[in-house]
């Protein structure tokens, strides 16, 4: 099990090991999901600026990258001309905050205030991620438990869960 | 209103139509929708750590979002109300721009 203090050094997290290599895989599957950051030759993508700014498709990334506007596409397109990128790049760093606390050997680490939040951010990223495919509504709890433990699905509820779980115990501890 | 205009300048509160101005310089609204991933307990934090508010009125707008389906977390300039969505976002808060009417 799971278990999340605060100790005097920091915020302590505790996590069997096949736990760490759940939160692991999902951290990286984030970053593959968010893409490559541009390269430095891409001027307007230096200054934050993207050249596209359509709402994506795919509908978790629609939902990570909401838009901004509901009624206003050409507002929606240009909030998101100058705020994706940046977003994204957020998003990243997060995930990577995440990956680096959590080397593979490793089931316990202490993250300092400014960790603890962008592991909040990146456990938040994560669980939208999921639940946007596993496509959660206000019921989906019971609709998990009358789920055939040989449905595909079986893991992914599981594991959205026990994110669940964990970041409700980091957020008790930072609050 | 967001944490960063919660403080009026000392010459503003000695025009006594001050209040009138900031609401006319201020018709735009930041929206806060609900949706069934994000935590009461993660958003109520987000609330706090974003607006600088209070818990208690951290948790009315969470319970807002959750039982009218959305609320209004900030009211400001364009420019505010997009900075402070965009901040928003950042936390996976699913929110929007509007004027207000």
């Amino acid at each position: 099990m799971s278990d999340v203090k605060k100790t005097r050094q920091g915020i302590r997290v505790r996590l069997e090991a096949e736990e760490t290599a759940l939160v692991r895989a999902l951290m990286e599957q984030m970053l593959t999901l968010l893409g490559d950051a541009p390269g430095a030759d891409d001027e307007l993508a230096s200054l934050g600026i993207a050249e596209n700014a359509t709402t994506p498709e795919d509908p978790v990334l629609a939902r990570l990258f909401p838009d901004a506007y509901r009624d206003d596409g050409e507002a929606a397109g240009e909030f998101r001309r100058y705020t994706e990128m940046g977003l994204r790049d957020g998003k990243r760093e997060a995930a990577s905050t995440v990956l680096g606390a959590l080397q593979p050997a490793r089931t316990e680490t202490v993250l300092d205030e400014k960790q603890a939040q962008a592991w909040l951010r990146a456990l938040n990223d994560v669980r939208l991620a999921l639940g946007t495919r596993l496509e959660i509504g206000e019921e989906w709890y019971e609709e998990a438990s009358r789920l055939d433990p040989r449905d595909p699905r079986a893991p992914m509820f599981a594991a959205y869960d026990w994110l669940t779980m964990l970041q409700e115990s980091l957020v008790r501890v930072v609050w | 209103m967001s944490a960063s205009s919660t403080a009026p300048a000392p010459v503003e509160l000695e025009r006594p139509d001050a209040e009138e101005d900031v609401r006319a310089d201020r018709p735009w609204l930041a929206i806060v929708w609900n949706d069934p991933i994000n935590l009461m307990s993660y958003v109520t934090y987000v609330f706090q750590a974003v607006f600088g508010y209070g818990k208690p009125k951290a948790e009315k707008l969470m319970l807002d979002v959750h039982h009218k389906g959305r609320a209004v977390v900030a009211n400001g300039t364009r420019e505010e109300m997009e900075r402070d969505v965009e901040i928003l976002h950042s936390y996976g808060l699913w929110a929007t721009v509007r004027r207000d009417d």
